[in-house]
């Protein structure tokens, strides 16, 4: 295979991991939402922990974008 | 007519301040930027609390609220031992913030949209923990790669984990600011290259180019809530990171 062909499919294949990050961030963010509702009064103290774990979600689909990256400009 | 989304991120050097062997040190679109940036965080917390009024007006409650907001997410992750670094937690967050925003204007230039710059920001950040994490806790620091109450037969491989990511912090805190600003702004500039695609077709072409249009008066919303939400994420893992090195034990 072109090699350069095979860098461009590899970029695309690394960036499959970020859905899974999407994944995770919307159970983040339905969880905070659901629990909410639940208990209003609670909710905006959390919203520190909210955005911390979002932070920390978001960190492994950041590592394969940065895979992604890293093929198309980098290598 | 093609736009390319990537020509706004071009660093142009504008005149050279000194030249070090090779390499020329030059003021370039990216530092006027970060000059804005600082200016405008010196007039907004210096010029407008000048007045000291007791009942503040717009202009000062922005500054204030924007103090008391950095001041309680950096007590709430790290208690009153942690206020001592509130000037430097103030400091990224607002410049983080101003640099995000100056680059939503059109024709700016984004500072935090080159890794360079997160980079440096992040690193500062890491660097800062490890050496008052040594310098507070001495040898006690290592405690935060053993956490406490975790069965002996795990533990190699819970500590390699925890080393693991301790350093890859630096790498998700920079990467994460700079990728989501280099997105957005490329975003919003296809959608840009958009109106020109389409109005270049004639006259009916006019009227096609409205939906790209309103298209990106709705992303540059979005990127405005990125842009705030960023610097906020940038600033309570900053706060949570200094934690670590205050209170090492798990």
């Amino acid at each position: 295979m072109d090699p350069v062909a095979a860098k461009y499919i590899g970029a695309g294949i690394a960036c499959i991991g970020m859905g899974g990050a999407g994944v995770g961030v919307g159970t983040i963010f339905g969880s905070y939402l659901a629990a909410a509702i639940r208990n209003p009064s609670a909710a905006p103290g959390q919203f520190g922990n909210l955005i911390f774990g979002f932070a920390i979600t978001e960190a492994l689909g950041i590592f394969s974008l940065l895979i992604a990256l890293l093929l198309l400009f980098a290598l | 007519m093609t736009v390319d989304p990537i020509h706004q991120f071009n660093i142009n050097n504008w005149f050279t301040i000194a030249k070090v062997g090779a390499r020329e040190i030059a003021f370039t679109n990216s530092a006027l930027f970060m000059l804005i940036a600082v200016v405008g965080i010196a007039v907004l917390m210096l010029g407008f609390t000048r007045s000291r009024a007791l009942v503040p007006g717009r202009l000062q409650s922005l500054a204030e609220i924007s103090y008391e907001f950095v001041a309680d997410t950096l007590r709430s992750a790290t208690g009153e031992a942690g206020m001592k670094f509130f000037p430097f937690v103030f400091t990224i967050f607002m410049f983080v913030l101003f640099a995000n925003m100056l680059g939503l204007l059109p024709y700016a230039f984004t500072v935090t949209s080159h890794i360079i710059i997160t980079a440096a920001l992040a690193l500062l950040v890491f660097l800062t923990v490890i050496v008052y994490g040594f310098w507070k806790n001495g040898l006690r620091f290592f405690k935060l790669f053993v956490p406490s109450g975790v069965p002996v037969y795990i533990l190699p491989f819970v500590v390699a984990i925890e080393v693991l990511s301790f350093f890859s912090r630096p790498i998700s805190h920079s990467v994460r600011l700079f990728a989501n600003m280099l997105a957005g702004h490329i975003t919003l500039k296809v959608f840009g290259g958009f109106v020109t695609m389409i109005a270049g077709v004639g006259i009916a072409g006019w009227f096609g180019a409205a939906l790209p249009v309103v298209m990106i008066v709705i992303l540059t919303a979005l990127e405005m809530l990125v842009a705030f939400l960023q610097a906020y994420v940038f600033a309570i893992l900053t706060c949570i990171y200094l934690n670590d090195a205050i209170h090492p034990g798990h």
